[in-house]
């Protein structure tokens, strides 16, 4: 029988522990691919983060490390700096790249690290267990916000593409999400110029990826999608915000 | 080579480099800038890269990628550095990657001053950051040796997958003294196929996970053990210690880096009077010197033990518990970087022999 579909080489034969209708395994098959697409994978390694993609050097069968919270730009530096003609990716959810690693980020993309961040907006902390995340929505509930997020008390979600794309070193920056067929085909044009960026050694490159989370959310996967699309798109607009 | 004038800070770094250091990662603070800013101009000029981090998180997490991706990799602080550092510490020590970090300590707790001072010996020594770990101590008294260090700290540090720590202090980063500095232009590097160089599936090379993360129970053990395995073997072979005119002493002081310096004024002075007095200075603090200080402290002409610290007693512990009751442990010290002198010393020690 001919096959039609398989996995991707550069995905480990390990199944995704992720939930019901979590948006991790779409964007892993997808950076995988494009690793295979563009014959890169002898000279590719990734940085996991802290959350619930902290398992992924499980499931990326090319050189990973494993980085503490928020420090994932950092270590790619010292990767990318000892291997230059090497591609490095930082995977990073909004805790980790959005609250505790704002430095690490804002300062990879200010020296122009020629590296590329796929950074997971799901608007949650996923793997501690639905706390407020910088990127919760005005009005949203989680275990740390329970009577929805206030702008007087913590103020309103951070929007990382908008502003990393000011800076001069970001070669590319887009906002994509993974709600639709149309969009997660977007999303994947994203994430192959954004690794195009770092072989053209442009300077840094980074998608943000709006994902759903059910289960933090306290919906099904359908719901999480329709309120991905009818809450998240409309604060953080899709669309490419930097490309030199 | 011919002797050279030189400020600690330089003379280190340019020791580094001679040991085959090519990556640099750090961040500005008083007193150790000097390191940097050498390091900035020397590390191009021999194909290597200089980066000024943004945080000391960063730097040192910097030197976790240079490290794991098999370069020889240095970072270097002063005491509130080092404190921020050390999440990233206890990560390299998990993940097992070989790291040189660099603490010219200073005054504190909290900002405390830019002199030279001793408190951060708990923090390296007894582990710093959280967790089950070690890292290799090594406590120079001169310029000289800690320029004869820089080779072997590079080299403990990839033979046993471990950050290893030199901990000097402010003098030893700012004063200048004449040293030999061995040049290297070709140093050896050790084979590192656990380092993430590129992986091809189809090559011999296993894939690198460079990891800290063990959720299961039973996977993180087997790390902790793995790696206490590898520290027997360092409390074994790593173990350095200077024992100075111990022999048939009546009082043996304990100190290490600049302070033993002044020690070793006093037990000279103290000796030409015939009064017998000598001086065990650890230069390893992690492995500590158990033996050689208990081996010292037992002979039966010792009356007295005396540690001199330029700190609130921290390297007292190690004393004691390698003591072990057998002879009584007087302190003296002082925190807030009041350096002992070589008369207070000698005052003290002929109160011990009076007592």
């Amino acid at each position: 029988m001919a096959v039609i579909f398989d996995r991707t080489p550069v995905l480990t034969d390990v199944p995704f522990h992720y939930c019901p209708g979590c948006g991790h395994g779409i964007v892993h098959r997808m950076v995988a691919e494009v690793i295979d697409e563009l014959g890169i994978r002898n000279k590719t390694a990734g940085v996991a983060p802290v959350g619930c993609a902290v398992f992924m050097y499980n499931y990326m069968d090319v050189d990973m490390y494993e980085a503490a919270h928020g420090r994932a730009p950092a270590v790619a530096t010292g990767y990318k700096r000892v291997h230059p003609d090497h591609f490095i990716f930082t995977y990073q959810g909004d805790g980790d790249l959005a609250s505790i690693g704002t430095a690490e980020i804002v300062h990879a993309a200010h020296r122009g690290e020629k590296i590329t961040t796929i950074f997971i907006n799901n608007a949650i902390y996923g793997m501690t267990g639905g706390q407020m995340a910088p990127t919760s929505l005005v009005g949203q509930k989680t275990t740390t916000s329970p009577y929805g997020r206030s702008k007087e008390h913590c103020g309103e979600p951070i929007r990382m593409a908008e502003m990393l794309s000011t800076i001069n070193g970001s070669a590319y920056i887009a906002r994509c999400a993974v709600n639709n067929t149309a969009n997660i085909t977007r999303c994947k044009a994203a994430i192959k110029k954004a690794f195009q960026t770092q072989i053209d050694r442009k300077g840094f490159s980074m998608v943000e990826i709006l994902s759903p989370c059910p289960t933090n959310w306290g919906k099904s996967p359908v719901e999480a999608m329709q309120w991905l699309e009818e809450n998240m798109i409309p604060y953080y607009p899709l669309g490419t915000f930097k490309e030199v | 080579m011919a002797l050279k004038l030189m400020k600690g800070c330089e003379a280190i770094s340019e020791a580094a480099i001679q040991a085959g250091c090519r990556y640099f990662f750090g961040y500005p603070i008083t007193p150790q800038n000097d390191v940097p800013e050498y390091m900035s101009r020397r590390l191009p000029e021999v194909g290597g890269c200089f980066l000024q981090a943004e945080s000391e998180l960063a730097a040192i997490n910097m030197v976790y990628g240079a490290g794991g991706a098999g370069a020889r990799a240095m970072t270097s602080s002063s005491s509130p550095g080092i404190s921020l550092k050390q999440e990233g510490i206890s990560t390299i020590a998990a993940a097992e990657i070989p790291a040189v970090i660099v603490n010219m300590m200073r005054g504190g707790p909290g900002l405390g001053n830019i002199q030279a001072s001793q408190g951060d010996y708990f923090q390296a020594v007894k582990g710093g950051g959280h967790g089950d770990y070690h890292a290799v101590v090594y406590a120079p008294s001169s310029i000289q040796e800690t320029c004869d260090m820089m080779q072997r700290a590079f080299d403990t540090a990839d033979t046993y997958r471990t950050p290893v720590i030199i901990l000097a202090d402010g003098l030893i980063g700012q004063m200048m003294e004449p040293v030999e500095l061995k040049e290297n232009p070709n140093p050896t590097m050790p084979d590192k196929p656990w380092a993430a160089t590129g992986y091809d599936p189809k090559g011999t090379k296993p894939r690198a996970v460079l990891n800290s993360l063990y959720i299961e129970t039973e996977d993180l053990n087997t790390l902790i053990d793995r790696l206490h395995a590898r520290y027997e073997v360092i409390k074994q072979k790593e173990v350095l210690v200077e024992c100075y005119n111990t022999e048939g002493a009546e009082i043996v002081l304990c100190a290490y880096g600049t302070v033993a310096r002044v020690c070793k004024a006093a037990v000279n002075e103290l000796n030409e009077k015939g009064i017998k007095v000598g001086l065990v200075r650890p230069i390893t603090l992690w492995p500590f010197p158990t033996e050689a200080v208990h081996d010292a402290v037992a002979q039966d002409s010792v009356k007295g033990v005396l540690t001199v610290e330029m700190s609130d007693g921290q390297l007292l512990e190690d004393i004691r518990l390698a003591v072990n009751g057998v002879k009584p442990v007087e302190f003296m010290g002082k925190a807030g970087s009041i350096m002992p002198t070589t008369e207070g010393i000698i005052e003290r020690i002929m109160k011990m022999r009076e007592a």
